[in-house]
């Protein structure tokens, strides 16, 4: 054991050791401990494949398959399914059935089922519908603000506090994203300044956890760093969270860059549904199945079946006749080995 | 089909017959048609003009096993050779190195495996066996001041064994080493690795084989490559392959990928601040070229988004 002294081998007990000696648990490489990072022993993952993913499919998605999607998801071992947005249907015209798929859906009890409520109509006919979670869409960019919701950053906030001042009311948590957090398809660059003066006002208003978004997908870790650095001075790390797009191949070294932060809250979809508009015919969301293999080989608990996950996507795949965007989903079906899982 | 005789063609299934003949496997994956010569060549041509300093131009493999490089000597000799790229060679044996040698090359490459099984079915010996064969490759590359770099497959995991203990990864590398490689890239074969595996592999590996002296080959069948990478980045690895536009397959998981794409890779470490001395921007052009040239799509994501992307905020 080098130099530590046998007296102290003897007397002290691992913690002091490992407090005098801070040398030693680098030597001792502990299990958790990679590379000078600790990560978390367990990762939260919020599935947001039947809401952020769907809308931005193509076809109409019937109702009774996105129940279907959202059930079957709901035995995997989730524990976060956004389930549905109450956006006007004339905007979203993916998510005009929000009412029938939160009615229709299967509850599990040990499953949230948020949807988002981007104002204060939205959030009464949620609650309306049977929710118990809501959501609400902040940006990190101006301009993505104005013409992704039609005002600026500051009355986008404001609409955000009447929601979640009537979600105080009826206690019904609230959860804050914050989209273009590593770049803006229009303004470019965005300030890690920026990004945290947002993630802080909907963390003070009152949302429980900020999902931080790399809206295009062009993050890499190295952004994803100095983001986080700067945020995590105003918002607790604890109450963060990563909401990666692979639009340019970079959401898994992204989310193990903010898992080395200590994030412990990740953002996926189910075969990675979702394309991304500002760069037609490329992905969007990262697929949860991906990272779950990332997160099980490193020995990070989830508690979620990847089986399970991959069986949903293929239903949802096929459902959409489309390809999964699932490389892990992609090599199971035809692999001939099943090292894997 | 080469040299199967029409009596197994009938009889047996296709998972016998790619059990019995591995070749068969590899022929029936690669791109069914044979890339023309000419096409190989311009694409290194490019790719010489990219930054690059490494560019793998072919492999003095018989033709008989692997049909696509049966032009190597043509290759070689047709490529316009940059001053300051080095354009290495494989040769799986004497009789490879000679004819690399008399064709040109200047590097030359042995590619070793950290599983038994897969060395049999995969060049039909055991790794003692491949160990002597490429001795004898590295001591007359050394009496030519020839550099020689080492492969050893499997390193995260095996088709046919599956777990593959970091000991054994270790042990390959350090032979490769103690002959005379001057570098040694460990490959994540069929891309099952995840920062948990490389890391522990890597540690294991390191105790042996200084850490300026390995390379990691990531393949990106289930999406783990950019992440094992970045692992391995962490862990004091600075030398990465990857092949443009994420050409080549994973034989043993059909339509899924293999090589992770130089693009891709380029952009997460352009992202980090890393420089890597290459013009994404060329690479994404050789990559277009080769695509077209074998009409398929691109693996590389980054090329996909930028051909589409209406913000070019991200090069």
């Amino acid at each position: 054991m080098g130099n530590v002294p046998t007296t102290v081998k003897h007397c002290l007990s691992y913690e002091q050791l490992i407090e005098d000696y801070p040398w030693l648990r680098r030597w001792l490489q502990e299990d958790k401990t990679i590379t000078g990072h600790a990560y978390p022993e367990f990762v939260k993952i919020v599935e947001v494949g039947p809401r952020d993913g769907l809308q931005n499919e193509k076809e109409i998605v019937p109702t009774g398959v996105k129940i279907q999607l959202i059930d079957m998801l709901s035995g995997t071992g989730l524990s976060v399914i956004e389930a549905t947005s109450f956006v006007s249907s004339k905007w979203v015209p993916q998510m005009a059935d929000h009412t029938d798929v939160l009615r229709g859906i299967q509850k599990a009890s040990n499953v949230q089922y948020p949807v988002l409520t981007p104002n204060l109509q939205g959030f009464q006919d949620a609650v309306a519908a049977g929710a118990t979670e809501v959501a609400v869409f902040g940006s990190a960019s101006e301009t993505f603000s104005k013409k992704n919701i039609n005002c600026s950053v500051d009355e986008s906030m404001l609409r955000f506090e009447e929601v979640i001042n009537a979600a105080k009311k009826r206690q019904i948590p609230v959860r804050g994203y914050v989209s273009c957090a590593l770049g803006c398809p229009h303004e470019g660059h965005i300030e890690p300044s920026k990004v945290a003066e947002v993630a802080k006002r909907l963390y003070e208003m009152g949302c429980y956890e900020i999902s931080l978004g790399d809206t295009i997908g062009i993050g890499t870790p190295g952004s994803m760093l100095k983001m986080l650095q700067r945020v995590m001075k105003d918002v607790p790390i604890n109450a963060l969270a990563v909401h990666c797009h692979d639009t340019y191949g970079q959401a898994l070294p992204n989310i193990l860059t903010a898992l080395q932060m200590g994030v412990s809250v990740v953002d996926s979809a189910v075969a990675g549904l979702g394309g991304c508009p500002y760069a037609r015919g490329s992905s969007g969301n990262v697929s949860t199945e991906d990272v779950l293999y990332m997160l099980h080989g490193m020995g990070i608990e989830t508690g979620v079946n990847i089986a399970k996950v991959i069986e949903a996507g293929s239903f949802i795949c096929s459902a959409l006749s489309r390809k999964t965007n699932s490389k892990v989903a992609q090599a199971r079906s035809t692999a001939c080995c099943d090292e894997s899982l």
